[in-house]
């Protein structure tokens, strides 16, 4: 656990005193301490291109009374800096009053160990793994152009210092594995890339050799590519596969069901509460709370441990996310989705693992009920417009379905919805929910944050493929 | 307020002393320090306010060919000590490349040119409040805006880099922001749009009358869009949405892309990129301008660049490293380009929404649908159906996909350029883009 306070002149006892000072009049607020370390080791074009290390630590000081926040941060952990934020927080609330709770709940359960991932493994067994990666894809094909493979891993030990003294703490660990390969053959060249990770050691996810699957698989996807055909265009049944494609849940669905666009009821989903909004067999959850996991969170930034909420229940929408601030606006609880990316951030109400649960159909049925269509396994990125509610994503592996059979690969086009209707397409839901491998970070106001995405194969009725092909 | 060129030298000397104690061939340092304030208001109330105090130092650790890098944000002497050591140790355990190094002496950087890059102004809280309140009280006028939140931001840094070659240069520079995003509703619809300003001089930023009148009128004919069918189509860029396809060509030609071999404009110098009608250029001393600098990442000079002359690709982007592998030196855009644009087009904006009887003029996209390596384009996208130049009405919920290589040679353009970003372009028509709707 770091100690933030014996290298500054700012004793813990007179940080206490000056949070409880400021906060006394407003209904809540905190102080929150962030010391992080990480890494980046890059292996690229046959030489390792870079080694970073970052060490990071700062403070950001909330207050918030009714719907004002006013947030100060410095990376500057000093009684100087920490009392001129102090009378910052106070110039903004001065005119407002509010009540503190002070009350969080809590918990014994941890879902991570406090390790270090970075002093676990030592710079050259990183660096025999990243060149072991560059002469496995380059042996294997003389297609293969182009390799980078990289090792991210991080260290975040935080504390949060509630009004009258209460602290709260917790040690996060973090790493992430990628290889991208670019294959070359007849003039063309297409990337294919495949990353793991979460919240255990490096070791963990490479151990008997792992490196190699992550390696095959970035090449299967690019080989895939190389055949390649324009993709349609035009409205048309999608299936997609089980596990990271989810990212179609977490666009379309999980930002709308925020509590902050609720409030603010510019979320296309504020006044469907209690409502239809999936077809039947649709439950969605968002859950802190699985094991190593990427997205999951011991207490989120706000020190509320966090829980399964179950958002959409058999197509009924359930519950929104909620930090501590619109909780109390709107009249409910947190739910332990307070995030930040750093202490340079405010809080907002933010995703960890979003998961559409298993239903009953298989994969094979939802292809063979498709005349012309597309199966889409694999996706890059995704956004949303929150109030319009239309949402994109783009295939990174796709292929054309016609009557019942897969057919040949197309390239990667861009796929078009409506978050509100997009779930009562949703006609079949498979048996094999999986979980994505690990990789993936949501971006919302600037802030990026790690969550991770689980679905079974589902089958949508009617989406807009943006292909070049008419 | 902002630390000053004295507090920033001592800090590079103090690390930069400390590599060469160490036995570090060369060094290089940066020490940065920012200070922002933000207000923000939503519905006509004050939101959020925000300071933020940021301290920034790195640096890159040469022995010989071996190279490392490190960065914090704890400026405190014992900590800088026990980084660069952490630093050192790293370097020598990490592989030799035989293009690392320090950039060329003769292209640092020697003259520096007041860019007039600072503007001392403080605005106050209150000054923020009141234009933020100005604003807003225009923006929601029309009662079919239901939501309304803006911001205003004031920033201030002041930067440094020193190298064990001698260079030391820094710069302060200072921007002033504003924003509105609204949202408006109809019985069949919610959309939402924006405007912002930004300007280094906080007398030049929008009025608040303007920009809230903007934003709301920008919202209000997005509503009750419509989907149209699949077709091909000339597509208009509004000019906030022509300066992303400028920035994927300066991707597709940074010195990385080029040497890794991952860039579809590979080995297309002196080659027709675009029609002859489109010249690209990248200028780093316009006075006051948002991409202005004297010198990049590395310490070497800007100048301005000639990207694209009658269609033809001249330079890439290069830097030292990257450039060494391509056998060229750096023309000083380590960190990216400067003041990027296209020059005018011969015709009005009217003439070009007039140009094809039937056309999309989009306002926004989504998605990240650019693969630099292929050259495919596919992202989503709102805006407007244009009939023989008159905007008919909004649509919605449509993909449109091409590839960089045609489009770029499918390029028309207005004459409205502007310099609003660090990134411009006119308004800009493509011929021959496939729309998926229906």
């Amino acid at each position: 656990m770091s100690n933030f306070f014996d290298k500054s002149d700012l004793a813990r006892k007179d940080a206490e005193n000056i949070v409880s000072d400021t906060l006394k009049n407003c209904d809540d607020g905190e102080l929150y301490l962030e010391d992080s370390k990480s890494e980046s080791i890059i292996l690229d074009d046959n030489k390792i291109k870079s080694s970073n290390y970052s060490s990071d630590l700062g403070f950001g000081f909330r207050a918030v009374s009714e719907e004002v926040v006013a947030y100060s941060y410095s990376n500057e952990i000093s009684k100087e800096s920490l009392k001129n934020s102090a009378e910052n927080l106070q110039s903004t609330l001065k005119s407002i009053k509010g009540t503190y709770k002070s009350e969080i709940p809590k918990s014994n359960k941890k879902f991570y160990d406090d390790i270090n991932p970075i002093e676990q493994k030592t710079l050259n067994s990183k660096l025999e793994v990243l060149n072991k990666v560059n002469d496995y894809l380059r042996k294997k094909d003389g297609a293969v152009k182009q390799v980078t493979a990289n090792f991210l891993g991080e260290h975040k030990s935080i504390e949060i210092i509630r009004s009258g003294g209460e602290a709260i703490t917790d040690i996060r660990p973090l790493i992430r594995f990628n290889v991208s390969v670019m294959l070359e053959k007849n003039g063309r060249k297409e990337t294919g890339v495949y990353g793991i990770g979460g919240r255990q050691s490096y070791d963990d996810y490479l151990k008997n050799d792992n490196w190699k699957s992550v390696c095959e698989e970035a090449f299967r996807i690019a080989s895939v590519n190389l055949e390649s055909k324009p993709a349609p265009a035009g409205e048309m049944k999608v299936v997609l596969g089980p596990g990271w494609p989810a990212i179609l849940i977490h666009e379309a669905i999980g930002h709308g069901l925020e509590g902050d666009f609720n409030r603010k009821k510019t979320s296309a989903f504020h006044n469907l509460m209690g409502q239809k909004v999936a077809s039947e067999g649709v439950t969605i959850v968002d859950d802190g709370t699985i094991d190593n996991r990427r997205g999951s969170l011991t207490i989120d930034d706000e020190g509320t441990p966090t829980e399964k909420t179950v958002l959409i229940e058999n197509g009924i929408l359930k519950n929104f996310m909620q930090d501590r601030l619109n909780a109390r606006l709107m009249k409910t609880r947190s739910t332990g989705s307070g995030r930040r990316e750093n202490y340079r951030h405010v809080v907002l109400p933010r995703m960890r693992n979003t998961m559409m649960l298993s239903g009953k159909q298989t994969q094979d049925e939802m292809i063979k009920s498709v005349d012309k269509g597309i199966f889409a396994v694999s996706f890059g990125g995704g956004q949303v417009d929150i109030t319009s509610g239309k949402f994109v994503f783009n295939c990174t592996e796709a292929y054309e379905i016609f009557n019942g059979k897969i057919g040949s690969p197309i390239k990667g086009a861009t796929l078009i919805g409506d978050g509100p209707s997009i779930l009562k397409e949703v006609s079949m839901v498979g048996n094999d929910m999986k979980m994505d491998p690990g990789i993936g970070t949501c971006g919302k106001a600037g802030q990026g944050v790690p969550v991770g995405v689980a679905q079974p194969s589902i089958l949508i009725d009617k989406m807009t493929v943006g292909g070049t092909k008419l | 307020m902002i630390k000053d060129h004295k507090f920033l030298n001592a800090k590079a000397s103090f690390c930069l002393d400390i590599a060469k104690k160490l036995g570090a061939t060369d060094a290089s340092v940066t020490i940065g320090h920012g200070v922002s304030e933000t207000v923000n208001f939503r519905n006509k109330k004050l939101d959020e306010s925000n300071r933020s105090d940021d301290l920034a130092f790195s640096i890159d650790i040469y022995i010989g060919k071996k190279k490392s890098s490190i960065s914090s944000s704890n400026l405190l002497d014992d900590n800088l000590k026990n980084l660069i050591e952490k630093c050192f140790e790293t370097t020598k355990n990490t592989p030799e490349d035989e293009f690392n190094s320090l950039p060329d002496k003769n292209l640092l950087a020697k003259n520096i040119k007041n860019l007039n890059l600072f503007d001392e102004t403080h605005v106050k809280n209150e000054k923020k409040i009141s234009y933020l309140k100005e604003l807003e009280d225009t923006a929601s006028e029309d009662k079919k805006i239901i939501n309304t939140e803006s911001s205003f931001t004031e920033n201030k840094s002041n930067y440094l880099l020193a190298n064990s070659d001698g260079f030391c240069g820094s710069f302060k520079k200072s921007s002033f922001s504003a924003s509105c995003v609204t949202v408006a509703k109809d019985e069949k619809s919610m959309e939402r749009d924006y405007e912002y300003s930004s300007k280094r001089f906080f007398s030049e930023i929008k009025d608040p009358k303007v920009l809230g009148k903007l934003a709301s009128h920008q919202t209000i004919r997005k509503l009750g869009p419509d989907k149209i069918g699949s077709e091909k189509l000339s597509i208009i860029f509004d000019k906030r949405i022509a300066k992303n396809i400028l920035n994927a060509f300066a991707g597709a030609i940074s010195s990385s892309a080029i040497a890794r071999g991952t860039s579809f404009l590979k080995d297309k110098v002196n080659k027709q990129v675009f029609s002859d009608r489109i010249n690209i250029v990248d200028k780093p001393d316009i006075i006051k301008g948002l991409g202005s600098r004297n010198f990049d990442a590395e310490g070497v000079k800007s100048e301005t660049l000639n990207l694209v002359e009658q269609g033809i690709l001249k330079n890439y982007l290069l830097d030292t490293y990257n450039g060494k592998k391509l056998n060229l030196k750096s023309n000083g855009r380590a960190g990216g380009t400067t003041n990027l644009y296209l020059e005018n087009g011969k015709v009005t904006f009217e003439e070009l929404l007039k140009s094809n009887s039937k056309s999309i003029y989009v306002t926004e996209t989504i998605g990240h649908g650019s693969n630099l390596v292929t050259g495919d384009y596919s992202v989503g996208a709102t805006g407007f159906l244009v009939e023989d130049g008159e905007f008919k009405y909004p649509v919605s919920e449509i993909t449109i996909a091409g590839n960089f290589k045609d489009m770029f040679k499918n390029i028309f353009l207005a004459n409205d350029l502007d310099f609003e970003y660090s990134t411009n372009s006119p308004t800009m028509m493509i011929e021959g883009m496939t729309v998926a709707g229906k």
